[in-house]
């Protein structure tokens, strides 16, 4: 009886620890202004949804939204483009490289990829796609790929071969019974990988903040004017930030372990 | 069975697209990257010397230094109690399990602007402390006369932020130690304490190195959480590339900087992988 409640106890603790800031922003970020300037009222009476909106609408955050989505996009169509075949090279394939091959994917996982943001500016200006959302989305694709292909080898080496083999012996090409048979297996995996890059993306704001000064993602868009905001617009954006992200983890939460065990290994 | 053609071109091909926008968008950024560093009107080492003899390169180098020892660790070690914790499998341990997760979908942004709201001038401590009567003013945490406790405001959301990352990590570690041993253990009455020490923890080491070595990659880069509270009041090597880029639009400079992560990390994996490979021959030896 004593060690339940002394789980509970700390569950509590650590549930505290772990919910506490995400709720407070929130909070903050619905306070009225006088609300939020009077020192002694801690939590609001009322609640406006004033600062979200003029942050949305008047102060850019909507169209940075918008960047941010479509860099997001194009980075994981790209990935899982050429990381597919390139990962269902790897499951279904043995040849004389492949380990190496595996092995510098792996290598790209740990390089930093903040680093290639300066020369990328100055390469992308040469071939006229500089300060578009494009040239941040190529960015993105370098931690976006090399996780599609891990991870997509992963899901695909789940299923068996011989399902593939069957469909071939009653006519199929290879491609088609990848296609037809393996396909429809994989696909919940892939698209909480899917999601799983698509939050890389939305979150990653060094690069992302260097390479585009007027096209503008989300997040590189609150590094740029937050510093000079008024502290609600500082909470808006935080909460704004964190609201998909947080919905999408909790789509594919069943996957969470496997996920982040291999986008970080 | 497996498929295999012998001297297949396919394979090859399939894999060819990745490695060639790899090598556009890595490897050819990477000599960009040399190429500016050390590319100076009067030396070669002109924008290097340019930051060391201003103390700034210093300066940046020792804060990045600072904040990665200070977190690492303990991110590892409430990792550790976390993951043992969770992996009592109490009643709602799912429950919790998603809920120490959150932080690894919030961005450094986010995360940044959550500590902020708790530790502004009007933020929620200020606030209890102010309604408790044990402060008449705000306590500043952020300004550069107040870098110190900016610095440890830092630390703070970093341990929030990146712990559950090693978390997870640990606990699927944990949950590949094979419970026969542990059953072994009992029917020797071994205490708690002995099985954690003797069995769970030496069989845990591979993946807390791994954790450690990409906590370690991650603390180098730090970013928007330094960049957000402190701006250059605290000056960390990739806010210092950042600054010398958008603000000085000097691109020589930033990939100087770029090109010093990129140097000091490389020592760091390959300083890892000797001590885990010693480790390795310490167990052979064994």
């Amino acid at each position: 009886m004593i060690k339940r409640i002394a789980v509970l106890l700390v569950a509590g603790l650590i549930a505290i620890w772990f919910l506490a800031p995400v709720v407070l922003i929130v909070i903050s970020a619905l306070t009225p202004s006088a609300e939020y300037y009077d020192p002694v009222r801690i939590f609001p009476r009322t609640i406006t949804l004033t600062h979200i909106t003029s942050l949305l609408v008047t102060l850019g955050g909507w169209r940075a939204t918008l960047n941010s989505i479509q860099v997001a996009g194009m980075s994981i169509g790209i990935s899982f483009l050429f990381g597919i075949p390139a990962a269902y090279a790897l499951t279904r394939f043995v040849f004389p490289g492949k380990n190496t091959f595996r092995l510098g994917i792996l290598m790209t996982r740990t390089f930093p990829v903040l680093v290639i943001a300066v020369p990328l500016v100055i390469i992308f200006l040469r071939i006229g796609i500089d300060d578009t959302l494009f040239g941040v989305a190529l960015a993105h694709t370098t931690m976006v790929l090399p996780f599609v292909v891990l991870i997509t080898s992963s899901i695909i080496g789940g299923i068996s071969v011989e399902y593939e083999e069957a469909g071939m012996i009653f006519g199929l090409s290879r491609f088609g019974s990848f296609m037809r048979i393996t396909m429809p297996l994989v696909l919940p995996g892939l698209a909480a990988s899917a999601i799983f890059a698509f939050i890389m993306s939305w979150n990653e704001v060094f690069v992302a903040a260097v390479l585009n000064l007027t096209n503008r993602t989300l997040p590189a868009h609150i590094l740029r004017t937050a510093m000079t905001a008024p502290d609600y617009f500082k909470f808006a954006a935080g909460t704004i930030m964190a609201v998909p992200a947080m919905i999408f983890i909790f789509f594919t939460r069943k996957y969470l372990m496997s996920l982040w065990g291999i986008s970080l290994k | 069975m497996r498929m295999t053609y012998k001297k297949s071109a396919s394979p090859y091909l399939l894999i060819l697209p990745v490695i060639l926008i790899l090598v556009m968008l890595l490897g050819v950024p990477v000599i960009e990257t040399f190429r500016l560093a050390f590319s100076h009107p009067v030396s070669p080492f002109g924008n290097f010397n340019r930051i060391m003899a201003s103390g700034e390169l210093w300066q940046a180098l020792k804060y990045t230094v600072l904040i990665t020892a200070i977190i690492v660790p303990l991110q590892l070690i409430l990792a550790l109690a976390l993951a043992l914790f969770i992996n009592m499998r109490f009643k709602g341990y799912l429950f919790m399990l998603y809920v120490i997760s959150i932080p690894l979908a919030l961005s450094d942004v986010s995360a940044s602007l959550m500590s902020y709201s708790i530790f502004g001038p009007s933020g929620y401590l200020n606030k209890i402390l102010i309604n408790l009567g044990l402060i008449d003013s705000p306590i500043y945490f952020f300004g550069y006369v107040f870098q110190n406790r900016a610095f440890w405001v830092i630390v703070i959301t970093e341990v929030w932020r990146a712990t559950p990352l090693v978390f997870v990590i640990l606990l699927a570690g944990l949950q590949s130690v094979n419970k026969e041993y542990l059953e072994a253990a009992d029917v020797f009455g071994f205490s708690r304490w002995t099985k954690l020490r003797k069995i769970i923890l030496p069989l845990l080491k591979p993946a807390m190195l791994s954790a450690l070595l990409i906590r370690t990659l991650f603390a180098f880069q730090i970013f928007g959480v330094v960049w957000l509270l402190a701006g250059r009041d605290i000056p960390v090597l990739a806010g210092e590339a950042y600054f010398w880029q958008t603000m000085r639009h000097n691109p020589n400079v930033a990939a100087s900087y770029g090109l010093t992560i990129t140097l000091v990390l490389l020592v760091i994996s390959w300083a890892y992988l000797v001590l885990l490979r010693s480790r390795e021959t310490e167990g052979v030896a064994l």
